[in-house]
């Protein structure tokens, strides 16, 4: 029995803790398209996953499953041993799975303040009737809500844009202010779509020292990414997807020489695998 | 909590409740023979100021579900018909229904059935929310306007049960009571006027408190993005069916106050014509902002009103088809010149200038 139970990543050969995040065969066809094929995939409580593949390999396809946008054709996923299929987003959310999306969803209009605030959404109860009536709860609900917000917004350095409408930040800014709006619901596992994509240098390695300095804090990470140095940098275990099917999963210097990888990714860039491999 | 928006509120109610108080006073005292029409030209009328509290009540409601929820709706009259005919029938059809005479005549029945129907509408605008609110944009409009005509059809056609006669068909209800506060009569019109508006200014309170609450934050991220909204945990279609059946309820409110008002109800006045205007009157006022409501009703009442006293002085063959045409160039470019509508753009362009600084019209969004 015990030999049946998964060995932790951290090679320490004993038995492990369950793993946060379970991905069981996974498929999932748009019509007669499959655009994942049997997938699964283990996170363990304080990993810092990598999710690589070319484009419309499928990745975004997983993080919809996961998040529940979109349900699969046939498999499992298991989050905290519990399965989620089913579940609308927003119980998924409550559960403690936040993510941020490969094309910024900000709400137009909304301050950088307010993002947060709804990210705390579910910490608080209030609901029409306590807004109407303002009962003494729902103002110290309000309270507790705005106090949290502002501590997520001083930990990822989004304090000083507080009051200014999200649209008006530069990308990376609003690549970070999804990461804290996500923080805000105090998740136990954060999925990053892409949170590098579009950023010039010093936002990336910004970005990076926030994601390493998050997951040093005990916060799991599956990263989606398509800058090789940046997820070869972060990630302690990459997967890797092409054409729906997961073709390699390992530590980064494996994946980093598998030919089936580098296969996969002939034809793209070559300045991906020059990064990757410098 | 009190940080955002609350300067220009203050403002509002601080103008808004005595310029309200001062014309119901006019009207009520006439002091040596002035009259609201007689320092208007003729083109304000209490009975102008009664229709635009209660559509007032009808657009806070209107304003939460498409100017902050971002959800169309092209059926709101058919809530206010539903509460105004669940008003008429309850009151005036009450031996049909074998209400006891001691209960549907005393003074305070009326006043039960005007909340039981607000609540009943707003439940019931809630079940039917949850389906329809998963569809978007085009869909959504079309399956409100759907949910406008099914209710208009129902009430003219008797709800399809012609021997109660309840809702009296093509000619609606005659003979509905006043509203009485023990024995004192809410009538004069000028009583009534006070009675309407203080609903409307409660609306108005009401709605300011939703929209800088968590319910409004809620509702304001479900605008921006569906899927964002309910990624962090924001029970998306739970939110959407309660602002619905919130709105719903307060159209029903103004409806039950109109059928007081007017004494006869008939299924015209709760058409699709009329769903329409509404959602002119929220756009021509701004969406976005909850005293666009009062200004939104007043300016298109104000200006049928002009058009239709006044255009034949201009155009001496005038139909009523200019009238129409008229009303809809006036609309095409308050539109363009104001998109936001009255309050927002007005205010936007108030602060543009720059001697004028106006602080409280900073954020745009959310003027309250």
């Amino acid at each position: 029995m015990k030999a049946m139970l998964p060995i932790s990543p951290d090679g320490t050969g004993g038995p492990s803790r369950q793993p946060l995040l379970e991905v069981i065969r996974v498929s999932k066809a748009f019509g007669g398209l499959m655009a994942l094929v049997d997938v699964s995939l283990r996170i363990w409580p304080g990993q810092i996953k990598g999710l690589i593949g070319p484009n419309g390999a499928g990745k975004t396809t997983l993080f919809n499953l996961i998040t529940g946008i979109l349900h699969p054709t046939s498999g499992d996923i298991r989050f905290q041993g519990r399965s989620i299929i089913g579940l609308p987003p927003y119980r998924i959310a409550a559960l403690g799975i936040a993510r941020t999306f490969q094309n910024v969803q900000l709400f137009p209009g909304m301050t950088v303040l307010e993002h947060v605030l709804v990210g705390g959404h579910r910490h608080s109860r209030s609901g029409l009737l306590g807004a109407i009536l303002r009962s003494p709860r729902t103002r110290h609900e309000e309270e507790e809500t705005r106090a949290r917000a502002w501590a997520v917004l001083k930990r990822v350095g989004l304090a000083e844009w507080a009051d200014r409408p999200a649209e008006s930040l530069p990308l990376g800014l609003q690549r970070i202010l999804e990461i804290a709006r996500a923080l805000a619901t105090d998740p136990q596992l954060m999925l990053l779509d892409e949170p590098g994509a579009g950023l010039n240098l010093m936002e990336k390695a910004h970005l990076a020292e926030l994601i390493r300095s998050l997951n040093a804090e005990g916060m799991t990470v599956l990263l989606v990414e398509h800058d090789m140095s940046l997820v070869m940098g972060l990630a302690d275990e990459i997967a890797v997807l092409d054409y729906g099917q997961l073709i390699a999963e390992g530590p980064p210097e494996v994946i980093r020489q598998d030919p089936r990888v580098i296969t996969a990714y002939l034809g793209e860039e070559d300045e991906v695998w020059d990064a990757a491999r410098g | 909590m009190g940080r955002t928006g609350f300067p220009s509120n203050v403002i509002g109610f601080a103008i808004g409740v005595p310029l309200i108080l001062a014309i119901g006073m006019l009207e009520a005292l006439r002091p040596m023979g002035l009259s609201l029409p007689a320092l208007t030209g003729g083109l304000l009328t209490l009975d102008t100021m009664i229709r635009v509290g209660l559509f007032t009540i009808i657009l806070v409601g209107l304003n939460l579900l498409m100017g902050y929820a971002g959800q169309v709706s092209l059926g709101q009259a058919a809530f206010y018909g539903m509460g105004a005919f669940f008003s008429a029938i309850l009151t005036v059809r009450a031996r049909t229904l074998s209400i006891p005479p001691a209960l549907a005549e005393t003074w305070w029945w009326p006043w039960v059935v005007m909340g039981m129907g607000a609540l009943l509408v707003g439940m019931a605008a809630y079940g039917i929310g949850r389906p329809i609110l998963r569809l978007r944009g085009h869909y959504l409009a079309m399956a409100t306007l759907g949910l406008g005509i099914v209710v208009y059809i129902l009430l003219r056609e008797n709800m399809g049960l012609p021997h109660l006669n309840l809702t009296g068909g093509f000619d609606g209800i005659q003979g509905i009571p006043r509203l009485r506060l023990g024995g004192f009569l809410l009538w004069p019109a000028w009583r009534y006027y006070f009675l309407v508006w203080l609903f409307a200014f409660g609306a108005i309170a009401l709605g300011l408190r939703v929209v800088h609450s968590r319910v409004g934050r809620a509702l304001r991220a479900i605008h921006g993005s569906e899927i964002a909204a309910e990624s962090v945990g924001v029970e998306v279609p739970h939110y959407k069916a309660m602002i619905f059946g919130l709105s719903a309820a307060m159209a029903a409110l103004a409806g039950s106050l109109y059928a007081h008002f007017q004494t006869t109800v008939i299924p015209a006045t709760f058409g699709f014509g009329p769903s329409l205007e509404l959602v002119v009157m929220s756009a021509v006022g701004g969406m976005t902002s909850i005293w666009g409501a009062p200004f939104g009703a007043l300016t298109i009442l104000l200006v049928q009103e002009a058009l239709r006293t006044q255009l034949h002085r201009v155009l001496p063959n005038a139909q009523g088809e200019f009238e129409a045409i008229a009303f809809g160039l006036i609309l095409v470019l308050i539109m363009m010149f104001l998109p936001d509508g009255l309050t927002v753009g007005g205010l936007r362009w108030l602060q543009s200038r720059p001697r004028l600084h106006i602080r409280f019209a900073r954020r745009s969004f959310k003027p309250g």
